[in-house]
């Protein structure tokens, strides 16, 4: 009768030795991990520098959670993360949060570009009184005057327009927002700048992502999507009026021109609403990293030093192919000058 | 004098020690579920206390949702979570009920049957199992539906029915857009496509309480009605279906408390717009697809007003789960407990 507990307790015990042989061999391997949260702007960008540094170097790991600026920046201050991400940068009310301090480091730009999916048209012309119309509702049928007329040659169907907008706040959101509030005051006053404003019109869709699904798979939509995402799917993007009055596409150029006109402070925070440049794509931005002013751990330190020199220099390289704007070479300066603002705690271990 | 030993005896100390840590472990871990739900309803409770003084019942029965201005109401996600829920229940009802009566009618087995009987292995012992083992098939493949993620559904329903089911609505809203329910265009996720997906997941709950229900009929009410020269059909309407009537009432209300909970499916499918109508083509929110998109970037000033939404959700569902739960209680001891 003995014997069926005896062979289940010689299996417990196996099972018992077999765990903490794995976890011997875990301990005793050298590795440094990081964890990062934050925008999903730049995501595919900052997972393919991760894990390209992680190849490069034995032992590191580097994981990025796309789950968003708004959460990328109270995981910042939650203290749950080693770094965040966000293109909304930081208002000064979260910064006084984090104990310690934060330094915030512009990584890299994108420009937000409007996508719509309309059979047969392969070149949209939209002007500032359209899309603001579009996006405040105003505007409701693909035919109207304000787009029509900018588009002669183009037959616009007598269809609703679908807006899609994100159902979850959103960086991309933020900066979109600023700069409808900036080209429309009746914007500024109703839906504002918000991360996840009362859009008047439109359904949502979760994330970058979403709202690309969305458009693609419905007939006379439109959304606003970051230029990597309608680039990689090959999506139709709109043609913008900038404030000089130019119709502008979505190029590395012309966003860069619109950066070029931003005036960096010292906490390396700077946003371009309405670039006034002749051949500036009106909507773009930065998108920053933010990290601790202090490290506790020496390993991490090391590692997010290297990574972040990495990142500024030899990673925008790897910028446009997909479909972000490298830093224009002043800015790279700066970011790599105020990496070194990174310090290791006096009583790190 | 060797008396033989006597085979029973009273316990021994050890044996009553065991007894009392057994059941009162077994009473700790019963207490203990209880006490999460009330520990979860009073967390929620106290996080939602300040919104609950700020906002008070003009949360419940407003339409804005704007960060920007402090306005917050949930009028249009209590609307969307009803609508859709009950829409998707009525489907739901229809089909799982009528695949329960399928499943308690042996309808699949009898047709293998006469399948076997044309080859005459019908009583053989492997060949005569079949029927019930198809059966048995039927029922875990019903079952099965339950078993797919709800992000599955919400990714089938955006890339598979919602294009497949436009151009039906599009000619519906053409033709008979005066009619409220095709009033407005279907402009990608929506009311419909939600629903329709949310009576699938619904499905097998309805349709597994349904047949147990259906099933747990006492056969001599069946053969008795047989005997009194009733046809199938008639049977079924008139006795099996009025017997089983509180177990399927049951499984209604639980499978109502699900559709009220669904979030990923309906964040991706019901277009989570705050706007309130009664066209099926119209999108339109629910409380969990506004928490499920809005909590992880929520300002800590909104955290507040996302527990009142939280707190109002949780209402509702335990509500309509503790009713259900009743019914269903009440109607196996009726059924067990009578003939």
């Amino acid at each position: 009768m003995k014997t069926p507990h005896r062979s289940l307790m010689v299996l417990v015990a196996i099972i018992t030795v077999s765990f903490i042989a794995c976890s011997g061999n875990k301990g005793s391997s050298e590795g440094v991990r990081l964890q990062g949260a934050g925008a999903s702007f730049p995501a595919p960008l900052y997972q393919k520098w991760f894990k390209s540094y992680g190849a490069s170097h034995n032992g590191v790991q580097i994981d990025y959670q796309s789950v968003g600026s708004g959460s990328g920046v109270k995981s910042v201050i939650d203290k749950t993360v080693d770094f965040g991400a966000s293109d909304a940068a930081m208002t000064p009310e979260d910064m006084a949060k984090v104990d310690g301090g934060v330094q915030l480091l512009p990584m890299t730009a994108g420009c937000i570009v409007l996508t719509y999916n309309l059979k047969g048209v392969t070149s949209l012309k939209l002007s500032r009184a359209a899309y603001a119309g579009i996006f405040l509702g105003k505007v409701k049928k693909w035919n109207d005057p304000l787009i029509t007329k900018e588009n002669p040659g183009v037959t616009l169907p007598d269809e609703p327009v679908n807006v899609v907008v994100r159902a979850d706040g959103s960086g991309t959101t933020f900066v979109f927002t600023k700069h409808l509030s900036a080209i429309s005051p009746e914007f500024a006053q109703s839906p504002g700048v918000n991360t996840l404003p009362n859009w008047p019109v439109g359904t949502r869709s979760k994330g970058n992502e979403g709202v690309t699904a969305s458009v693609m798979m419905t007939p006379g939509a439109i959304g606003y999507i970051e230029y990597g995402y309608a680039k990689s799917q090959n999506l139709p993007m709109a043609i913008l009026a900038n404030k000089s009055g130019s119709f502008v596409a979505p190029t590395t150029a012309s966003a860069q021109a619109a950066l070029a006109t931003a005036q960096f402070p010292e906490n390396l925070i700077a946003w371009v609403p309405d670039p006034d440049a002749k051949d500036a794509y009106p909507i773009a931005t930065y998108t920053w990293l933010i990290c601790y002013k202090q490290y506790y751990d020496k390993g991490k330190f090391q590692v997010l030093q290297d990574l972040l020199t990495y990142c500024v220099t030899d990673g925008q390289k790897e910028s446009e192919a997909l479909g972000y704007i490298p830093l224009p070479p002043e800015v790279a300066d700066k970011a790599k000058a105020a990496i070194q603002n990174i310090t290791l705690a006096p009583n790190a271990t | 004098m060797a008396e033989a030993k006597a085979i029973t005896q009273p316990p021994t100390g050890l044996q009553r020690a065991t007894d009392a840590v057994f059941s009162g472990l077994c009473y700790s871990f019963a207490w203990l579920s209880v006490l999460v739900v009330i520990f979860i309803v009073l967390r929620i409770a106290f996080a939602a206390a300040p919104a609950v003084r700020q906002y008070g019942w003009g949360f419940l029965a407003t339409r804005t949702w704007d960060p920007n201005k402090d306005q917050f109401g949930i009028l249009p996600e209590i609307w969307g979570t009803m609508f859709t829920s009950i829409l998707a229940l009525g489907i739901g009802t229809a089909f799982g009920v009528a695949a329960a009566v399928f499943l308690s009618e042996g309808y699949l087995g009898g047709f293998v049957f006469s399948v076997l009987k044309i080859f005459h292995v019908e009583f053989h012992a492997s060949w005569g199992r079949l029927p019930e083992q198809v059966e048995n098939v039927l029922k875990n493949l019903i079952e099965l539906l339950a078993a797919i993620p709800s992000v599955v559904y919400g990714l089938w329903g955006f890339f598979v029915v919602i294009p497949l089911i436009r151009p039906a609505c599009d000619w519906l809203h053409t033709k008979m857009g005066w009619f409220a329910p095709f009033g407005t265009d279907l402009s990608g996720p929506g009311v419909l496509p939600a629903v329709l997906v949310l009576s699938i997941m619904i499905l097998p709950t309805i349709t597994a309480i349904s047949r147990q229900a259906l099933v747990s009929v006492p056969p001599k009410l069946r053969m008795a009605a047989y005997g009194l020269g009733a046809t199938q059909w008639e049977t079924i309407f008139a006795v099996i279906l009025p017997t089983a009537t509180r177990g399927i009432v049951g499984g209604i209300l639980l499978a109502f408390g699900r559709a009220l909970g669904e979030t990923m499916a309906l964040a991706m499918l019901v277009g989570n717009a705050n706007v309130i109508s009664f066209s099926l083509f119209s999108p339109a929110n629910t409380l969990a697809a506004l928490l499920a998109n809005t909590f992880p970037e929520a300002h800590p000033k909104e955290i507040g007003v996302l527990m009142y939404a939280a707190l109002v959700l949780l209402g509702i569902t335990l509500v309509v789960n503790m009713i259900g739960a009743f019914i269903l209680q009440r109607a196996s001891a009726g059924i067990e407990g009578g003939k």
